[in-house]
């Protein structure tokens, strides 16, 4: 087996030319995934592959087009729905809440809504107020739908493909600062990757550092400075934001006792608050400490760089919190 | 007969108002037919009815509130004549429910709760399960007790299932030793300890002892330790002041004497589990208990309750070298008897020197709460509770 | 079996009972929920149709028994019109577990995979983007239908009408759109929400041909439909039809009707489809007295039976509440 070296764009890019090359009801729809090739560059080459039909174009109504790919699932499709980023998202929440999330189960179960949706989340490229929040702990929030949050070059390369094949709606939200992260990966083989577990990338002792997306690099950088402190932390990427796999999460916190909780997302009534709920109900008496979060700073995103990047999770205030965990 | 009434257009409308009549009593109505007007919290609705017949009573007039459900005419069925009169109808409003009795939310006064005590719910746990009062760990710099305040022990294995925490249950030696170390060092540094001694003439002991041995079989023969400890129970219940536990600035005494025996491990250390009720045991029944008692505590078996019961604490240096002991006490007990080894010893009795077995008894006392004067009154009483051996 | 290919409307007598006998069920369906809504047999939100029936009727009575239908919340007509067995859509109202979507969606919430009949959707205007997708997904695979969704003129107050209608008539799509225009949206008159009381006009601006007719006349309404419905097929793309026409009952049980004139009402009751249709076929010849009686006797009955069977059916065990927000594990391999 060869390996091959790719960043996470071009990662979702053959994840998403595998689907359409696998599955003849795939198809790709949203803003700019044609001509463009895509906001971020992810569908780039692939209409020459699969033809202007399957890798569509859409005007900017993400209402009707979201609600379009949530009727052509309905109708046997399997589409695979680009939203430029989760900002915009909101223009489509009413199709993804009140149609996508409702239907099987308002229906009797009559309805599978086998429709992915990707967007692009998060804050770090000084695109301010309006594009760059992480919104995710909402869409974490409803029922009926499966959210996913690849953090890695190769979570991005290996959820598309079982996220097509989850008969209900899936939402991978891509984080934008990771689109040019490499790593090598099997060139071919076996792809498959288990949607329904977290992953724990860094085993340690002391102290469950808990994160997703962006930040599990911050936070493994957090694990990597405190090393010199005598601290040995434990990094779990949630890699699923909904369900949740508290299982993974629960068993950490139980060797370690402590826990520290990061999301990118404004703390108040976020998934970081959340999961901290979710450790003192589940694991009270393993506590050692309190469960700390390192969340983003309440604040519309700000423009300027120093403010943007004071506004988020960075390695120092992870490991500020750790320290806090460990009550040095 | 049908009953007309009251409809119910919305789950969130209760009651209405009657309007208005549109059908009086003797008229016909069809299905469908508008026969009142009623006013919701909504406004003002015509209401229909379902049935066809002709209107018998009007049982409630215009200007009346009347909940859902409310019969508010009758229909009596074509074929009936009409009513020859309007019956008489009712007068009396049909008032809403009475609003449900409110419970008042108001402040209740704070109650002054004693401060807690500030430890994590794993070292509260593992505390637990080692037998160790969280009271005698010594908190951190933060003033916390967490896991590194309780003596740590092998890492138990996550997943794992915890040992059962009933009676009985096994206690892990090392782990004990280390809750140990922890309360001697929170003794050391938290107990104002004074230390008073006193020299007793224990010959009477022996030689009762001797006796008493000679008569019986070698499984109930009587080791020093017990009549020692009846004695030391005894003198504890003339004074108080150290007998029981202090705590969070508050010293309560005990009414019972739950007397910790210190005992030497094997491979080092030291535990003081309690024989409860010691004032009110014979020699006979603490020398079976400190025969049960020792052997299971160096073996580790010890049960949590006889970790944590002990009001006061005997520490005994038996038949060793050492003339006396100074030892600590054990929080959050306030007292500690520790006895040197009984050795020969020139002893002036009456005018003459004589050749007697002297023990070199010492009260250690807490000073928060007890001073000299309570320390001399218990090793008076004790000298002269070991001077008699026959009465104990 | 009528020619479904064919544009013009053939009344023959055989179809003009069915005409009138389909209204007569959502007419007599919805008077008897009325009076079970006041029984509390049937709770939450209950619109009635009352008065539109002729729309339902005239235009589903030209769709094949496999083009979707997409609906809204006021659509029980629709449902009964488009074959759904009339127990389970009252065992629905009552929220019986042998309802439609097993007594979980209600009034509002009608379902049938069987019948291709996607809701029942209780967010104005939110079927349509599904309409959408459902025609785009047929047209996708190669399948030769149209998708017909239906929707009150209040939508085109929304931008997911705008979107909609764009995205259709951009990518050419095989959807035939309905409004029903019955001039209040909830409360709100057209004319107090609309700049250009116009619905079909802003489908026009789109570029997707669009009528508008008299949504009381059953035969006007088929007729446009068949018309409409053909290019559809044919792959005209979507078609739009505005159908002008009144709801005679308040929005839903607990209103009091205050935004609109008595006089009003009592001005459209005297176009009410049911009956202009069965004068003017009366007067033609091709219904009888005896046809009326017989359709009114029929549709006693199936609602008498509809009643007991919802009655006597059982509400799901609450065990099953979280049936179904997911797929069960056992469908999703990975």
């Amino acid at each position: 087996m060869t390996n091959s070296r790719l960043t996470y764009r071009e990662a979702v890019r053959e994840a998403l030319r595998e689907a359409l090359a696998r599955d003849k009801r795939v198809f790709l729809m949203g803003e700019d995934v044609n001509r463009y090739g895509g906001a971020y560059a992810c569908s780039l080459g692939l209409p020459a592959e699969f033809g202007d039909e399957r890798v569509r174009d859409a005007p900017l109504s993400e209402s009707a087009f979201v609600g379009a790919g949530i009727g052509a699932a309905l109708g046997g499709m399997r589409p695979i729905v680009e939203i430029m980023t989760i900002n915009f998202s909101l223009l489509a929440l009413d199709q993804i809440v009140n149609s996508a999330a409702t239907l099987r189960h308002m229906s009797g179960g009559q309805f599978s809504v086998p429709i992915v949706i990707r967007m692009a989340t998060g804050a770090g490229r000084q695109l301010a107020a309006q594009h760059s929040h992480s919104l995710e702990g909402w869409y974490g929030h409803i029922p009926g739908i499966r959210v996913l949050a690849p953090a890695t070059v190769a979570d991005a390369r290996r959820m598309l493909w079982p996220a097509l094949e989850d008969p209900d709606p899936v939402i991978i939200m891509e984080h934008a600062t990771l689109y040019n992260d490499e790593d090598e990966l099997p060139a071919d083989g076996d792809m498959s990757v288990d949607i329904t577990k977290a992953a724990t990338r860094r085993q340690g002792s002391d102290v469950t550092v808990i994160a997703h997306s962006a930040c599990v690099k911050k936070a493994l950088n957090a694990a990597e400075m405190l090393v010199g402190e005598g601290i040995d932390c434990e990094v779990i990427d949630l890699r699923i934001l909904r369900p949740l796999d508290d299982e993974t999460i629960i068993a950490s916190v139980r060797k370690t006792h402590r826990a520290v909780v990061v999301d990118e997302a404004w703390r108040s009534g976020s998934l970081a608050a959340e999961i901290s709920s979710r450790i003192t109900e589940q694991a009270f008496y393993d506590l050692d400490a309190p469960v700390e979060r390192v969340c983003g700073a309440e604040v519309p995103i700000p423009y300027p760089k120093h403010l943007e990047q004071a506004a988020l999770p960075q390695p120092q205030s992870i490991a500020a919190a750790v320290r806090k965990a460990m009550r040095r | 007969m049908i009953e007309f009434k009251m409809p119910s257009l919305g789950a969130d409308m209760e009651a209405a108002t009657l309007v208005e009549w549109f059908k009086q009593p003797g008229d016909r109505v069809e299905r469908g037919d508008i026969i009142a007007l009623v006013e919701t919290q909504k406004g003002a609705i015509e209401i229909e009815v379902f049935n066809e017949g002709v209107i018998g009573e009007q049982r409630v007039q215009p200007g009346r509130k009347v909940p859902v459900g409310t019969v508010l005419a009758t229909i009596l069925s074509p074929a009936k004549e009409p009513p020859s009169r309007p019956a008489a109808t009712t007068t009396e409003a049909i008032e809403p429910k009475a609003p449900e009795r409110r419970v008042s939310i108001g402040e209740t006064p704070a109650l002054a709760a004693p401060p807690r005590l500030r430890i994590t719910p794993a070292a509260r746990r593992r505390s637990a399960d080692l037998g160790i009062s969280p009271e005698r760990l010594s908190p951190g710099p933060d003033g916390i007790i967490g896991l590194e305040q309780v003596p740590s022990g092998v890492e138990r294995e996550p997943g794992l299932e915890r040992a059962p925490r009933s009676r009985g249950a096994g206690l892990d030696l090392d782990e004990m030793r280390k809750a140990i170390g922890a309360a001697m060092v929170r003794s050391h540094r938290d107990i104002p300890h004074y230390w008073v001694v006193h020299a007793i003439d224990a010959t009477p002991v022996f030689e009762w002892l001797e006796k008493q041995n000679a008569l019986r079989p070698i499984e109930r023969r009587l080791l020093y330790v017990a009549p020692l400890m009846r004695a030391v129970a005894l003198a504890m219940k003339q004074v108080p002041e150290l007998n029981g536990h202090y705590e969070e600035g508050v010293f309560r005494p005990s009414p019972a004497v739950h007397m910790g025996l210190a005992t030497a491990l094997r491979g080092g250390g030291l535990i003081a589990p309690a024989i409860r009720d010691a004032d009110s045991k014979s020699v006979d029944e603490l020398m079976s208990a400190i025969a049960d008692l020792v052997p299971r505590a160096r073996l580790g078996r010890l049960r949590s309750s006889e970790m944590t019961d002990g009001t006061v604490t005997l520490s005994n240096l038996g038949e060793g070298n050492a003339d006396s002991v100074f030892p600590l006490i054990y929080p959050p007990q306030v007292a500690i008897v520790g006895c040197g080894a009984a050795t020969l010893r020139p002893w002036i009795a009456g005018d003459v020197v004589a050749v007697r077995r002297v023990v070199h008894v010492t009260l250690g006392g807490d000073h928060r709460v007890s001073h000299g004067r309570h320390a001399a009154q218990f090793l008076t009483r004790l000298s002269e509770l070991l001077a008699h051996p026959e009465a104990l | 079996m009528r020619n479904i290919a064919d544009d013009r409307v053939h009344l023959t007598r055989e179809h003009a009972v069915e005409l009138l006998r389909q209204m007569t069920r959502v007419r007599r369906f919805e008077e008897k929920c009325a009076e079970l809504y006041t029984q509390e047999k049937i709770r939450g939100f209950l619109h009635l149709y009352i008065g539109e029936e002729a729309n339902a009727v005239g235009v589903i009575s030209t769709l094949t028994g496999d083009e979707a239908i997409v609906a809204t919340y006021r659509e029980h007509g629709h449902a009964l019109v488009r074959g759904l067995p009339m127990n389970e859509v009252m065992a629905e109202m009552f929220g019986k577990a042998v309802g439609s979507s097993r007594g979980r969606g209600g009034s509002m919430h009608i379902f049938s995979a069987h019948h291709r009949f996607f809701g029942g959707n209780a967010i104005v205007a939110g079927g349509l983007p599904l309409a959408v997708g459902l025609a785009l997904a047929d047209k996708m695979l190669g399948i030769e239908r149209a998708t017909c969704c239906f929707f009150g003129e209040g939508a085109a107050a929304e931008g997911e009408f705008h979107e909609s209608l764009n995205l259709a008539a951009l990518w050419h799509l095989p959807v035939l759109f309905v409004c029903e225009n019955n001039f209040y949206a909830m409360g709100t008159a057209l004319a107090r929400s609309q700049s250009n009381p116009s619905i079909s006009a802003r489908a026009a601006v789109y570029g997707i041909a669009s009528e508008a007719v008299d949504g009381m006349n059953v035969v006007d309404v088929e007729a446009a439909a068949r018309r409409a419905v053909h290019a559809v097929r044919r792959g005209e793309g979507p078609r739009f039809i505005e159908t002008k026409t009144y709801r005679f009952r308040a929005h839903s049980m607990f209103d009091p009707d205050l935004y609109r004139e008595k006089a009003e009402i009592e001005t459209w009751k005297k176009r009410d489809p049911m009956v202009l249709f069965a004068d003017w076929a009366l007067s033609a010849a091709l219904l009888n007295l005896d046809d009326r009686e017989a359709i009114e006797a029929d549709v006693a009955q199936e609602i008498e039976a509809a009643v007991a069977f919802a009655e006597a059916a059982d509400f799901e065990p609450v065990e099953d509440l979280m049936k179904d927000v997911v797929s069960p594990p056992s469908e999703y391999i990975r």
